[in-house]
């Protein structure tokens, strides 16, 4: 079966196209370069079946153009095309994309919070995976699901992130990796949801995955019970607290949200309110998948402390914040979110989960997340997948789904009564525009009350 | 590559034994400028160009996307869908054929008053730098920030079975905000909310004749919430403002009608629905006032077009009439695999991924009445404008939306602002609860760049227009103590 590899997972293709970019640069002029590039087969499955299958090609360049008017006065203007893979065709798009740019720069008002490049440490990285032929992929992915009504998305290929500047700067990130994100139905249409993803397929290990979740599935074949809303008792699984967590990215551990006001962590900046000193969450780069380099070529500490036994330690904080508030940048990214967390474990062993819950929800998954008061730092979303009843600690049956509404100082903060000693490794599986990379490290999390009002 | 060129390529292809093959080719050019505070944070264009090429053999489609696109790049790419497909044979959901790709020779463009290109970089960053220093009316204006989103769009489509059709699009998105901050209290005011001013056509959408009291207008609510009392918590009357109404259509309405998600492709991301294939022509979703329909046919609606990514031409069909279920959103395939009424509506996002069902352009039908009436029959109420925060399970029955400002009536009238405004319900107990439609004076026409939904990820355009609405019986409350 075909499989060409596109030029633009090559290096040397990045660093020529790079050299020829710099080269069109007039005087005062300065250029970041961005490399987003993957080749992935997707396979869409409903009733394990096949809906939807293909593969794409794609290689995305861009071009942040800082044109210097005078010492300190500097305008920014970006360009983003695709990449053909095909030298003359590629270098003739930059061309046309830079005198665009140089066309516009200077009747761009001046950015007072740009940066110049500035030379520092280059890396790279490369992750070969050992990933299945596109056309063994059915074979392999049906193969243990027969008498299954599994829905969901294979994903595989190499994925690229990649960046340079003029001041001769920069970083390569080449990995290979696949998932398999599914949900898992039962005839009643209960499900649960499971991913198996990695860098190189096994096929024991993912029989493996397939038969422990058709076992769990079975606790989801008696009939669900409808709990009250109100405040219960609640086990957050860790891709539950993942969910929870992933709420901190929208805007809250930002120092520029946090600086303008609409950041829900501002009281806890400010030590209105508190966290437990239970939690703790650190942006740890030598546990995830995911590049050091932000988009400005800066190499971010491989560890940084966020949040300290429940208190705020650091912000995440990109250079145009540093320079905007006076204050020091600790090479964020430029949205200021979240690249490799890790939520620190606790003491409580898997085993004595249920029964330390006792009686209250043993919650999965959740869904569909969002504040409800962003300032105020409240949250609401539902439950979702395999959510149990427990009573006496033993699952009593799947429970209806329920809307909560809590604020993250109650989750985090109050009722937080522990976190489990190991953690669970939750890939990131997105692929809005092009797949995402990375992960979090979660454990489950063990609350005295969470409220439901729905 | 135009038209010609891409049917040229289509004619070079010498796939044997496929049934059907179709290449469709992407070229659309973003642009990004907005600015913080007086001063640029982003300026920033992306040119986004690529060729689907789509193969069916032995009843299954298999698709390869390429951004190569001399006759190499699309020839591999057509062998590589071509065995994308022949794996699929007997492991597919349904056997489809050519007759699920029809073909088209349909033209479309958006019709522009001042086109998108018309106004420079600079005039344009002038221009919302004005909007961010008429926004700052008050020390207690802490952030103000303004933004264009400028998109234009060519989509040429050619086929195995005779389609040769292309459309051209202007997408235009503009928005502006006012925060404020009086002590610990902090308000957001938008010019529409989550990017609600989305318009096809040209400048004539943004630089309108009362573009500047819009301006004054935002600045002086967000001044106003910030003093404001909080939304009661209550179970009242509801009028909901068109801008929120759209997304409370988008979501209890477009979401859950996708016959995509109703047959189960979705249930691993965004979920499944709550509506089953037998409640079409039985499903009361609504009170009778309630009429739905979707309608790629109106003049600058943000998903107006002519014919579907599957080559389907576009019309406008109903979906719930007098309140009762009568039609989903399901595109060709969709409508084969279900026996079920649809639309033209298999849409992709980009060059990059293959056509799902989606929402185009769904839209509540005006009724009679005027907001003064509503207002007046109220003894008890709130009425809420721009949404602000949104989420619904994932059968698309219990949802909870919040919304940036509020009033609360009293016996008939206005009497203050409330801030913090939330409401939460339930879809089917919710539309029956509806009461009164708005006349076609309360009516807007609104849009989101950013409905996101299926796998591989797609974000795509959708328009939604709708009068004023009143609710009763509705949980409503406040934001935190």
């Amino acid at each position: 079966m075909s499989q060409i590899r596109s030029a633009c997972l090559d290096p040397d293709y990045f660093g020529k196209l790079s050299q020829y970019a710099f080269g069109l640069l007039q005087p005062k002029e300065f250029l970041f370069l961005t490399l987003a590039a993957e080749e992935s087969q997707f396979v869409r499955l409903n009733q394990a079946k096949v809906r939807q299958i293909g593969i794409v090609q794609d290689a995305i360049l861009e071009l942040s153009l800082i044109y210097q008017s005078a010492p300190g006065r500097l305008h920014k203007n970006s360009y983003s095309l695709t990449l053909s893979g095909l030298g003359a065709e590629d270098q003739a798009r930059i061309k046309d994309a830079l005198r665009s740019l140089q066309s516009e720069v200077q009747a761009l008002p001046c950015d007072p919070y740009a940066e110049l490049p500035r030379s520092a440490e280059s890396s790279h990285t490369e992750n070969q995976g050992e990933l299945l032929d596109h056309s063994d992929v059915l074979s392999e992915l049906l193969a243990p699901l027969e008498n299954t009504d599994l829905a969901g998305l294979y994903s595989s290929g190499p994925v690229v992130r990649a960046m340079a500047h003029s001041e001769g700067q920069k970083h390569w990130f080449y990995t290979e990796n696949f998932s398999l994100d599914y949900s898992l139905y039962t005839q009643t249409q209960r499900a649960l949801k499971g991913t198996y993803a990695g860098s190189k397929w096994n096929r024991e290990a993912y029989g493996a995955e397939v038969r422990k979740s058709k076992e769990q599935l079975t606790l989801l074949n008696t009939q669900t019970i409808r709990v009250p809303k109100g405040a219960h008792r609640v086990y957050l699984a860790p891709a539950a607290t993942y969910d929870l967590v992933t709420m901190l990215n929208w805007g809250a551990l930002s120092e520029a949200s946090i600086r303008q006001g609409d950041s829900p962590l501002r009281k806890l900046q400010t030590g209105e309110k508190k966290f437990s000193s239970l939690f703790s969450l650190e942006e740890n780069f030598q546990k995830g998948g995911s590049p050091r380099f932000n988009s400005e070529g800066e190499l971010a500490p491989e560890r940084l402390t966020l949040i300290d036994q429940g208190q705020l330690r650091n912000s995440l904080v990109s250079s145009r914040t540093a320079l905007e508030y006076h204050v020091k940048s600790n090479q964020a990214c430029s949205s200021e979110t979240l690249r490799a967390p890790v939520v620190a474990a606790g003491i409580l062993q898997e085993s004595e989960i249920l029964k330390k819950l006792d009686k209250g929800l043993y919650l999965s998954n959740l869904h569909y997340l969002n504040w409800s008061d962003q300032p105020g730092g409240r949250i609401t979303g539902m439950t979702r997948y395999a959510c149990f009843w427990v009573e006496n600690g033993k699952l009593v049956a799947p429970m209806e789904s329920l809307r909560f509404d809590d604020t993250v100082f109650n989750l985090f903060g109050e009722s937080l009564l522990g976190l489990t000693q190991s953690q669970t490794w939750i890939p990131e599986v997105g692929s809005y525009e092009m797949r995402d990379l990375g992960g979090m490290w979660c454990p489950g999390m063990l609350m005295d009350r969470m409220t439901f009002t729905l | 590559m135009d038209a010609s060129n891409l049917e040229k390529a289509l004619l070079h292809l010498d796939l044997p034994q496929v049934d059907w093959i179709g290449l469709r080719e992407v070229r659309e050019k973003t642009t990004h400028r907005m600015i913080r505070d007086g001063k640029p944070y982003l300026n920033e264009t992306t040119l986004s160009h690529g060729v689907m090429v789509e193969v069916l053999v032995n009843g299954q489609f298999g698709y390869a996307a390429t951004s190569r696109l001399d006759s190499e790049g699309v020839r591999n790419a057509a062998q590589q869908a071509r065995d994308q497909a022949l794996i699929t044979s007997k492991l597919g959901v349904y056997p489809f054929t050519p007759q699920h790709r029809p073909p088209t020779k349909k033209q479309y463009e958006t019709r522009t008053e001042r086109a998108l290109n018309a106004k420079t970089a600079g005039e344009l960053n002038s221009t919302l730098i004005q909007i961010c220093e008429k926004l700052k009316r008050s020390p207690k204006i802490v952030r103000t920030i303004a933004l264009a989103h400028v998109v234009e769009t060519e989509v040429n489509w050619v086929s195995s079975n005779g389609s040769r059709a292309s459309q051209k699009f202007s997408f235009l998105t503009t928005d502006f905000e006012a925060t404020a901050q009086d002590g610990g209290v902090v308000q957001k005011r938008t010019d529409g909310g989550f990017r609600g001013r989305s318009f096809q056509g040209g400048w004539e959408y943004f630089e309108t004749p009362d573009l500047w009291q819009r301006v004054e207008r935002v600045a002086d609510e967000a001044l106003e919430l910030v003093a404001a009392e909080e939304c009661p918590t209550e179970t009242t009357s509801l009028i909901l403002m068109p801008d929120q109404m759209m997304l409370q259509i988008h979501e209890s309405i477009g979401h859950p009608l996708e016959i995509d998600r109703i047959l189960g492709d979705e249930r691993n991301y965004a979920g499944w629905s709550f509506v089953k294939p037998q409640d079409f022509g039985r499903l009361q979703y609504g009170s009778p006032l309630m009429n739905v329909s979707f309608d790629p046919t109106v003049a600058h609606e943000f998903a107006s077009y002519a014919f579907d990514d599957n080559g389907v031409e576009a019309r406008k069909e109903f979906l719930i009439k007098d309140g009762l279920l009568v039609r989903g959103l399901g595109g060709i395939e969709s409508q084969a695999r279900s026996s079920l009424p649809g639309v033209a509506n298999a849409r992709a996002c980009s060059w990059n991924r293959p056509p799902i069902d989606r929402m185009a352009n769904l839209n509540l039908e005006p009724g009679t009445s005027s907001l003064a009436e509503m207002i007046a029959s109220v003894e008890r109420g709130v009425v809420m404008q721009t949404n602000r925060s949104w989420s619904i399970d994932d059968f698309r029955n219990k949802f909870q939306f919040g919304c940036e400002y509020a009033k609360l009536i009293e016996n008939g009238k206005i009497v203050k602002t409330v801030r913090n405004p939330n409401y939460r319900g339930v879809t089917v107990p919710f539309w029956n609860s509806l009461k009164k439609v708005g006349d076609r004076s309360t009516f807007g026409i609104f849009g989101t760049p950013n409905c996101g939904k299926g796998e591989p990820n797609q974000m795509i355009h959708v328009g939604h227009a709708s009068p004023a609405c009143l609710f009763e019986t509705v949980e409503v409350f406040g934001g935190s103590v």
